[in-house]
């Protein structure tokens, strides 16, 4: 696990990504890059690529040229399930959880992938909500501890990159705050964290950086303590 | 108590052991097709075939090599199990993403092959397989006769169902396998290599139907034609269960086993359609089948 904050090494650098689902080019010319410890966020319109720069990370798209470079490791072109076995995790945006499987059998499900990662008890303190749930059906759960087993199950995977989808997308403000509440101390452990989000407000009280994007790449970047001199142009941007 | 509803009890228990039998092969039959339909979403016609081909492995292991009925049990489900996992990598494995229907008529295909290829190799007479020296016999259990042979292949059977179950159900592999039955995409993302899962999954399945034929070859004569008799049988099963449902194959194998026997003494006309009747009527009632889950 990576220990210090806002190290300069750059952990995910990302260089005129192109991806394309069959016929239909989504990605146009994506570069980005996320520093070791960072936690920065893609916002964008609906169809701005958000979720498709995500896919493309974990390999989940048909084609993609650019590159993805992983702790320098070049992505593009690596067997899709060796990508997570890097440390990277994902928290898909419709979260995922199996209905076949228990609480339980869902939080343990992704195989640790390298040392250091959180034990059950430490998601416990974190997710009190997951607490004793365990032979409860996944999809039983509410929409929010859904989101939290999600984001919980990747946690002990020793995973340091961490690709959240969405992770208030629905839910009460109540359990947002909650959301935002583990974000943070998981941003205060170390983890990296690329934040897909609609709501900027909720991604403004935990990122470093935001990356706008636009029509398949990113179009801005502005750091979060310059946020509220762009707001008219962020405003711009996302048709708020 | 000589007569019970105007049924003797030798010919009840009789036909009740029978079907119990043929119930112990429906399961495992549809316990595989329920594995492989879950996992691959193809419905895997050569299933009947492939259950041939095992009896088959077990008579020439005999004949030509020497090895008897237990190294033909471990044996042949190895080599039928190896048949699959080389039919997915270089055939199934293509017709993914098209629709399902590709796989059922290239499996059909497969099945066709098969059979043609060992009706034309060994006749459709049928080859006798003797029953193991440690299994002949039988006991008098006081209301009826049981041979050893059938209580063997009744708790070998009943043995593989649960212990399938049980590890689909209750281990960390059967949670990989359920997941990746839901969201393969995912389980992918999560570093699992699903492809390799799959090929396995489906290597399984029919080393199933294999050991399902050489436990068969004893009963029922190794003949070509053996699969396709019961596969119908069996698909009919699966309906009834619920595609996909693991503990719907199994009840539903034995129950209708039993059930089949049970008309056979009571009304014999209808033993060969009652299956089929009730098909019918759980599709009407119960579209997913009485196990299944509506997708």
């Amino acid at each position: 696990m990576p220990d210090g904050m806002h190290t300069k090494t750059a952990m995910l650098e990302i260089a005129d990504l192109h991806g394309y689902y069959g016929e239909s080019h989504v990605l146009h010319g994506v570069s980005l890059e996320v520093r070791q410890g960072e936690v920065v966020t893609l916002l964008g319109r609906n169809g701005a690529g958000k979720t498709s720069t995500m896919r493309a990370i974990m390999g989940i798209m048909g084609k993609r040229t650019g590159s993805i470079r992983f702790q320098g490791q070049e992505l593009i072109g690596m067997a899709q399930h060796r990508i997570p076995r890097l440390g990277i995790g994902y928290v898909p945006e419709e979260r995922g959880i199996f209905s076949s499987l228990s609480v339980d059998e869902n939080l343990t499900l992704p195989p640790v992938v390298k040392d250091g990662g959180m034990t059950v008890p430490q998601i416990y303190d974190l997710f009190p909500n997951l607490k004793g749930r365990g032979s409860t059906q996944g999809t039983r759960l509410s929409g929010g501890e859904q989101q939290m087993l999600a984001i919980a199950r990747i946690l002990r995977t020793g995973a340091t990159l961490i690709l959240l989808d969405e992770p208030t997308e629905g839910l009460a403000p109540v359990i947002i705050e909650q959301i935002g509440v583990a974000v943070r101390a998981l941003k205060a452990r170390g983890f990296t964290i690329v934040l897909v989000e609609q709501n900027f407000r909720f991604a403004a009280t935990i990122a470093d950086r935001h990356y706008v994007m636009e029509e398949g790449h990113v179009v801005d970047m502005i750091p979060n303590d310059q946020l509220d001199a762009n707001m008219d142009k962020l405003h711009t941007y996302l048709g708020v | 108590m000589s007569q019970l509803l105007g049924i003797p009890p030798q010919a009840l228990f009789g036909q009740l052991l029978l079907g119990l039998i043929n119930g112990s092969f429906y399961a495992l039959l549809s316990l595989g097709l329920a594995v492989i339909f879950g996992m691959l979403n193809v419905v895997n016609m050569a299933h009947g075939a492939l259950y041939m081909v095992g009896a088959f492995v077990a008579w020439l292991l005999l004949s030509y090599a020497g090895v008897g009925y237990w190294g033909a049990l471990v044996l042949a489900p190895l080599v039928v199990g190896l048949i699959g996992l080389v039919l997915e990598r270089t055939m199934l494995r293509r017709l993914y993403k098209v629709d399902h229907l590709y796989g059922l008529l290239l499996t059909f295909g497969l099945a066709l092959i098969f059979e043609g290829a060992f009706r034309h190799w060994y006749g459709v007479s049928g080859q006798p397989y003797p029953i193991p020296d440690l299994l002949k016999g039988g006991t008098n259990l006081g209301f009826m006769y049981l041979p050893t042979y059938r209580g063997w292949v009744v708790a070998a059977s009943l043995l593989v169902c649960l212990g399938t179950w049980f590890a689909i159900e209750r281990t960390k592999l059967g949670a990989y396998l359920r997941a990746a039955t839901e969201n393969p995409t995912l389980v992918q993302a999560f570093g699992i290599n699903v492809p390799v899962m799959v090929s396995l999954t489906y290597g399984f399945g029919v080393a199933l139907a294999g050991l399902a034929g050489v436990l068969a070859a004893p009963i029922y004569q190794v003949s070509p034609l053996m699969g396709s008799n019961l596969i119908i049988v069996v698909f009919a099963v699966v309906v009834i269960g619920g595609m996909g449902s693991i503990l719907g194959a199994i009840v539903t194998g034995l129950g209708l086993g039993l059930l089949e026997g049970l008309t056979k003494v009571v009304y014999p006309e209808a033993s060969n359609i009652v299956v089929f009747v009730i098909m019918a009527v759980v599709l009407m009632m119960k579209p997913a089948g009485l196990f299944g889950r509506e997708r």
